[in-house]
């Protein structure tokens, strides 16, 4: 992919053009699957197991094409079939947005709040679908997702005002991409909790409330099965390609180029090289599986994806280092600390703004 | 073999039912997924709902109020779909034989809900962890 996007600022030609809409959506689906192997591998190894293969997301969604659809009798039989769609296809949109603003320079006047509204999309689905299934565990479960959604956007949305103060209110991705918010004060506090706030809509551990596999069975997707099961965890997969890009492009200054040319890309082939031997001897040590994952997230680096395998592992550790919290508990987290510190930063920002301090 | 059981042999999900175990089976299955034998190397993982499954790793005794609720879950599992029936309860009642409350074994309340089910079985008292895994490679090679 590097080598496409090379001509960065510049108009790409047709044929790139072409190419980057054909590859989009094939490309994020397989980052999102490599992304989620990559979160099962981590969480193994930190717990001193192996861990899957490689391909194993790719295994689990094949299998799951190929089984039994069952709809519940109770279940509102349209709503329940469409909810994973809606949820899929939003979330696909939220990527090739923010793809083609990372890698293309494509841009338009508030695709900022298009973004944010698409990235509601899949925890509405989610709850449609959970609604749907006239199952108690899903409606618990459901329940608790409303709770969460309600609990995470406020600061959400505080967050991206303290990214508008900073970059000089411009309401599309490709300028505030331009600047990286995180260097100042106001700016890490927000990207702090912002990633957070992903962690939520991921429903990874310390807000995987909504799922809470040991008490409500899978809460939500209870009553999934086959091709929409699938349907969920490709979203799933998407999702974590999707919000650590939204955060790179919010926070971190987007899409840096890659150093896939000369010296970058023979170091870049080694290192692959290692991967796939790492791959091939995995399952006899535990120390080829590190060194391909290192030698993975190497690749990824050079390709200009640094800064999203930085996000992913912060979200990764993040999820191995914490018990999950009640539903009360991360409503106050979220309305209680959150908040405060979101309004201390929008004024630390506002008055970095007015005196013209960059670090404040 | 098609691509649906080439995949489901790469990826099987189980649910764990116990209908009347005494406890001891389902600690050696909790034990298959500890750091020494680790089966997600294999795609296997435990799954919270019947509706995920692939597999269903039945324990115990079929007691008559679990019968009709194994029967349940049997139906709610999305096929295909294979049964393992783990422990010597569960495979021929066991040292349960003749009692009051038991109505079968696993294999007897499955059929009758459908003939054509696949059922594998795991004996032991409890089975180690070790038969657990062999007896899953088994009974997919022989699919
Ligand atoms: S087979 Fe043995 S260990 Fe397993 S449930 Fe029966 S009595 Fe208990």
């Amino acid at each position: 992919m590097g080598a496409v996007f090379e001509g960065k600022g510049k108009e790409m030609s047709t044929s790139m053009t072409i190419l980057f809409w054909i590859l989009v959506v094939p490309g994020t689906i397989v980052l999102g699957l490599i992304a989620s192997w990559i979160v099962r591998k981590v969480s193994a190894l930190v717990q001193w197991r192996l861990g899957p293969p490689l391909m194993q997301p790719a295994y689990d969604v094949l299998k799951l094409m190929g089984k039994e659809i069952l709809v519940p009798q109770e279940a509102n039989r349209t709503v329940f079939l469409l909810a994973p769609l809606v949820g899929l296809v939003g979330v696909i949109l939220l990527t090739v947005i923010l793809c083609s603003v990372l890698l293309a320079q494509k841009t338009f006047v508030g695709d900022v709040i298009v973004a944010i509204y698409l990235m509601v999309l899949p925890s509405l689905a989610l709850i449609l679908g959970g609604s749907a299934s006239a199952s108690p565990h899903a409606s618990i479960g459901t329940a608790r997702e409303m709770k969460l959604v309600m609990g995470y956007e406020l600061p959400l949305v505080l967050a991206f005002i303290v990214v508008l103060i900073k970059t000089g209110g411009q309401l599309s991705l490709d300028s505030i991409s331009q600047q990286a918010p995180v260097f100042s004060i106001s700016g890490m506090l927000a990207f702090l909790v912002a990633l957070l706030c992903v962690q939520a809509k991921l429903g990874f551990v310390p807000f995987d409330i909504a799922e809470a596999e040991t008490e409500l069975g899978s809460g939500i997707l209870m009553e999934y099965s086959g091709a929409l099961l699938g349907l969920w965890k490709l979203m799933h997969a998407v999702m974590l390609v999707a919000l650590p890009f939204f955060l790179v492009t919010l926070f971190l200054g987007g899409y840096t180029g890659n150093y896939l040319s000369g010296t970058g890309l023979i170091v870049a082939i080694v290192l692959l090289l290692i991967f796939v031997g790492g791959r091939l001897l995995a399952g006899r040590s535990k120390f080829m599986d590190v060194l391909a994952l290192l030698s993975f997230i190497g690749v990824c680096i050079l390709a200009g994806l640094g800064k999203y395998v930085l996000i992913l592992v912060l979200l990764i550790l993040i999820k191995n280092t914490n018990p999950r919290l009640r539903i009360d508990q991360a409503m106050k987290f979220f309305w209680g600390y959150c908040t405060i510190i979101l309004f201390a930063a929008i004024i630390l920002a506002s008055l970095g703004c007015y005196y013209e301090i960059s670090w404040l | 073999m098609g691509w649906k059981m080439w995949s489901l042999k790469k990826s099987i999900w189980v649910f764990h039912v116990n209908t009347g175990a005494c406890n001891n089976c389902d600690i050696e299955i909790v034990n298959c997924l500890t750091p020494k034998y680790d089966i997600e190397r294999f795609g296997i993982k435990l799954v919270g709902s019947p509706r995920h499954a692939d597999a269903l790793l039945v324990t115990g005794v079929v007691t008559r109020q679990a019968a009709p609720r194994l029967k349940e879950i049997y139906r709610q599992t999305s096929k295909p779909c294979v049964v393992f029936t783990i422990g010597a309860c569960a495979c021929d009642t066991g040292i349960f034989h003749n009692g009051y409350h038991v109505i079968g074994p696993v294999d007897k309340i499955i059929r009758e809900e459908d003939p054509n089910a696949i059922i594998a079985y795991v004996p032991g008292c409890p089975p180690k962890p070790e038969a657990m895994i062999s007896g899953v490679v088994k009974a997919l090679s022989a699919i």
